[in-house]
């Protein structure tokens, strides 16, 4: 279907249903429940999913098939920010002109930045985009700020011209909307007491990310994504077979720079305002976090480590130390203290130590990330189900097996 | 004229402080061929160690002074450091105004330890692995450091001043004949600066002149031959990384007086250090220590008035643009060896 | 006139004037079997031939076109391939995939941006590399990663890279290295297999005396940068000077 083999086309109806239906598996737990504050299917949260979802899966093209490690893929992000919002503060409020000029900016700032990068490989490729990104992200604090109103950050106002829908009258600042229907706009349905909500904005978001992961599993699955995986291999054999790596690496650089840029375009779309830090180095360090602890170079890896990473940020964060002390109620006082103490250092204020150590263990135990995971413990389940009775057709199977090496 | 000498003198500061972690920086990539990103880290903790030491030294024993009241009528309490009740107060005194410079005795054996402690805990681990898989385990280390340090000590610059014996400015203007008050530079960063010389010229003279340094070397050069000759080298390396480690802590604990630390610090610095390294050319220690005097300088020109209103905001963005067109025109850097990190 | 025309070709490393006054005529169809002790230049005349140095002097022409100041790639799609002393292949990828890249290379050029084209949707191009694949007899194992290989398949599956192009002129930089003599003999009787069965010219850079008299239809004899003599291998078996320069030291350690 849609040119993709069976196996692909199970995954990207697994993700389709996952992204559908998100607003119900997000919300497990009944309104007002202990455990209410685990729910993740709010707007908000939602569309952050998704978006850092199509951010990490652009990034994942370059990295994970050519193996060119950006750290300053945030600047692209950031720039598709800065042009959606200017879209809404000069034409109008629809969030497709938006959305689309993001794209096209960040592309453009990608080809610049990867032309020239591109020429570098290894620790130095690194390196420069780092020293590109921090570049940006100093001028868009100083001297660009009639661009990007510096540390306030760009935001709409009053007095703003939207030639196509009419700005200058409105007595509030107008919102976000795809031909009229409001990116805010939720409707909820109760359903005993379940609350679940369904946002305009993140089922425009959703539908974007299976556009994106669709293109991503078409690429991977391309003689153009081939030859990416070559240059990760061998560039030496693949200048020697009579490819230029060249435009490879830059094609996907740009392409990956338009998906960041994309996701920059959709966070501004939602929540209509763009600010330097979003180019930060950290922020870089983010989207490769979520790209690794996922997976690089498999498909789903890094729409899983988005996820996760998004998760745990909001939950972890909010876990604060009354909360954990209404858990651990029960026990004895000094146990109690003890136990909330330990903890407190890692959620609430503290999530950003977890989050550096458990990307740490990922790296260190299972570099292939959660994917990896998923099939090692697969597999494991496997040889366990099989032992004591197939053991015996196991070793007849090597015994087979050794003459062909 | 002298507008230009004072720009030289305002780049030395910052200057020596890229070129202490990019030394440290190449010293671990030379000799262990690992990126290390925690090394910004290392730095904080350095900085950290003179907060601490401070910390320390500060411990009071609060009394009751029944003949003095405070505001509110009702008799002061006074805090009264336990050095001043032990030695003395104008003794105890001095010590705690010397904190930062004593903290350098104080962070010596501390950052040596944590050196130790990464190198055998977990860089020893990634030897072998990726310089991506290097570079993202001691960026994860990085934040976790950063992290526990937020922890204790809280997100806000900690005020760590110089001992008031340097407190006061030089005026150079008037010591070198231009009008006095033009070019005037406090005492502490002229200490800095030639503190950092000092490391770096110790560093130097250790690997040039002793066997230790000559086998370390050697291994930097070829690490597989210096290995079949019997000489233990891995032991060797891990007494390089706590070096480097303590040099970058050293350079941590004297930026305290210039920048108050705050525990983000060593991700601000490390950047640019890296951006130093490559320029100076990776592997090449003249090459960093050149580099990182350079940048410093010239980044202290950028913010000149006169150099931003013809170029704006060219001190944002200055390093990073130099070292664009470093990597471009001479891809080895400045002092680079062929070869390294070319895979 | 043949299909490869080194005329005059010079090269100057610091001090060392590794090649001087290179002169190659290497005919269509033929096995050309370049050999000389080590340090003879052998290697950096290769390296002139595709592009990896850039020759002082002189010219190379293939096929009356120069190949000078081209890179590497620009060099293959004339039709040249090369074959590498330790095997160069893509590791990561299966051995089936190792032989479409350069397929798709023959195909589409250097360079196309056809990332929504599915692999598996091009028949032909799997077709082709399975029909050579089975050439090499290596279609059994077309899922495995190449990285697995053992050396003798890694050095086929190269072979097999290199042909699937349909080169012009394949260029083996000590195909033999390092292996056994089985192995050895192995590849000699693929790679007479491979001329018997298409119009390809060959130039073997070789330093097994076996080798090469089983497979060279002409050989040029290299020391000290300059070619000594070129002939056929039955008057180079007994020229003296050939002796003197290189074989009588191989038969002594041999």
């Amino acid at each position: 279907m849609l040119g993709l083999d069976r196996k692909d086309t199970g995954l990207l109806a697994v993700v389709a249903i996952l992204a559908l239906f998100a607003p119900f598996i997000l919300n497990p737990f009944p309104q007002g429940s202990e455990l209410a504050q685990f729910n993740a299917g709010y707007p908000d949260l939602m569309q952050r999913f998704v978006i850092f979802g199509i951010f990490a899966i652009g990034f994942n093209l370059l990295f994970g098939l050519t193996g060119y490690l950006s750290f300053g893929h945030a600047a692209f992000l950031g720039v598709g920010s800065y042009a959606a919002v200017w879209m809404f503060k000069l034409l109008s409020m629809n969030v497709i002109p938006a959305i689309l000029l993001s794209i096209a900016v960040a592309g453009l700032f990608s080809v610049v930045i990867g032309y020239i990068s591109l020429r570098r490989s290894g620790i130095y490729f690194s390196i420069l985009t780092l020293a590109f990104a921090q570049m940006s992200f100093n001028l868009a604090y100083s001297v660009l700020t009639p661009i990007t109103n510096g540390e306030t950050g760009l935001q709409l106002s009053l007095d703003d011209p939207r030639v196509l829908d009419g700005g200058g009258v409105a007595t509030s600042l107008p919102l976000t909307n795809f031909f009229g229907i409001e990116m805010r706009a939720t409707e909820t349905l109760n359903l005993g007491p379940w609350a679940f909500q369904f946002n305009a904005g993140y089922y425009l978001c959703a539908i974007l990310l299976l556009v994106t992961f669709y293109i991503s599993i078409r690429i991977f699955r391309s003689p153009f994504g081939l030859m990416l995986r070559a240059v990760k291999s061998n560039q030496q054999r693949l200048s020697y077979t009579g490819l230029s790596t060249r435009p490879y690496t830059l094609a996907v650089f740009v392409i990956s720079g338009m998906y960041a840029g994309l996701a920059g375009g959709l966070l501004a779309s939602m929540d209509p305002l763009a600010g330097a830090e979003r180019m930060q180095w950290t922020a870089s360090g983010e989207v490769v976090i979520m790209t690794i602890l996922g997976g690089a170079g498999t498909l789903i890896g890094p729409v899983l480590g988005a996820g996760v990473i998004k998760y745990f940020e909001n939950i972890f964060s909010k876990i604060n130390e009354g909360v954990l002390h209404g858990w651990f109620g029960a026990l004895p006082d000094g146990l109690e203290n003890a136990i909330v103490w330990v903890l407190a250092r890692f959620t609430g204020e503290g999530w950003h130590l977890t989050l550096g150590l458990l990307f740490m263990a990922i790296i260190i135990f299972l570099p292939g990330g959660l994917v990896e995971g998923g099939r090692r413990s697969r597999a494991l389940f496997r040889r366990r189900g099989r032992r004591g009775g197939a053991a015996e057709e196991d070793a007849a199977k090597q015994r087979a097996a050794r003459p062909a090496e | 004229m002298d507008a230009i000498l004072l720009q030289i003198l305002n780049g030395l500061d910052k200057g020596s402080a890229y070129a202490l972690i990019a030394l440290g920086l190449t010293l671990i990539f030379g000799t262990l061929g690992v990126v290390n990103f925690a090394h910004g880290a290392l730095f904080m903790i350095g900085a950290f160690c003179a907060v601490t030491l401070q910390r320390i030294f500060t411990i009071s024993r609060t009394t009751v002074d029944e003949s003095r009241t405070d505001f509110l009528g009702n008799p002061m309490e006074v805090d009264t450091p336990y050095l001043e009740i032990w030695f003395g107060p104008e003794f105890g005194a001095a010590l705690i105004d010397w904190s930062v410079p004593l903290a350098i005795l104080f962070a010596i054996p501390v950052m040596l330890l944590i050196g130790w402690i990464m190198e055998r805990g977990l860089i020893k681990h990634f030897y072998k692995r990726p310089h991506a898989d290097q570079i993202l385990v001691t960026f994860g280390l990085a934040i976790v450091l950063q992290e526990i340090i937020k922890y204790f000590y809280g997100a806000n610059p900690i005020p760590t001043p110089a001992p008031s014996a340097f407190a006061g400015s030089f005026d150079f203007g008037a010591a070198l004949g231009f009008d006095p008050m033009t070019i005037i530079y406090p005492y502490w960063r002229l200490i800095y600066f030639a503190f950092a010389g000092l490391v770096i010229a110790g560093v130097f003279c250790f690997l040039q002149f002793t066997t230790f340094g000559m086998v370390v070397r050697a291994g930097m050069a070829d690490r597989e031959t210096v290995g079949l000759l019997g000489i233990n080298i891995d032991k060797r390396f891990t007494i390089m990384f706590g070096i480097a480690a303590a040099v970058a802590g050293l350079a941590g604990v004297m930026y305290t007086p210039i920048n108050s630390p705050n525990y983000h610090m060593g991700m601000d610095f490390l950047v640019l250090s890296f951006v130093v390294v490559v320029v100076g050319g990776m592997g090449s220690l003249p090459g960093a220590v050149l580099a990182g005097f350079l940048l410093g300088i010239l980044e202290s020109f950028a913010s000149m008035n006169e150099i931003k209103s013809i170029i704006p905001g060219i001190d944002q963005i200055i390093i990073y643009l130099i070292a664009i067109v470093i990597l471009l025109t001479r891809p080895r850097g400045l002092m680079g060896r062929k070869g390294v990190m070319e895979d | 006139m043949g299909i490869l025309d080194v005329k005059d070709v010079g090269k100057r490393f610091g001090g060392l004037q590794a090649l001087s006054d290179v002169n190659l005529s290497v005919r269509e169809n033929t096995v050309h079997a370049i050999i000389g002790p080590n340090g003879a230049g052998k290697s950096t005349l290769l390296n002139c031939l595709v592009g990896k140095l850039m020759p002082d002097t002189g010219s190379v022409l293939f096929d009356g076109q120069s190949v000078l100041g081209r890179k590497p790639h620009e060099i293959n799609q004339l039709g040249i391939a090369r074959v590498f002393q330790t095997p160069e292949i893509f590791g990561d990828l299966t051995v089936m995939e190792n032989v479409l890249i350069p397929c798709f290379a023959r195909r589409d050029g250097a360079f196309e941006l056809n990332p929504l084209v599915s692999v598996a949707s091009q028949k032909d191009m799997a077709a082709k590399a399975e029909a050579i694949l089975a050439d090499v007899n290596m279609a059994q194992s077309r899922g495995v990663h190449a990285a697995s290989l053992s050396r003798g398949d890694k050095r086929r599956l190269e072979m097999a890279m290199c042909l699937v192009q349909e080169p012009r002129l394949l260029l083996l930089d000590e195909p033999t290295a390092g292996m056994s003599r089985a192995d050895t003999n192995n590849t000699i009787s693929l790679l007479k297999e491979i001329k018997a069965k298409r119009d390809i010219t060959m130039v073997i850079i070789e330093h097994d005396m076996h080798v090469v008299f089983s497979l060279a239809d002409r050989i040029t004899v290299l020391a000290q940068g300059t070619p000594l003599v070129e002939d056929t291998p039955e008057r180079i078996k007994g020229h003296p000077k050939v002796q003197e320069a290189y074989l009588g030291t191989s038969d002594a350690a041999a």
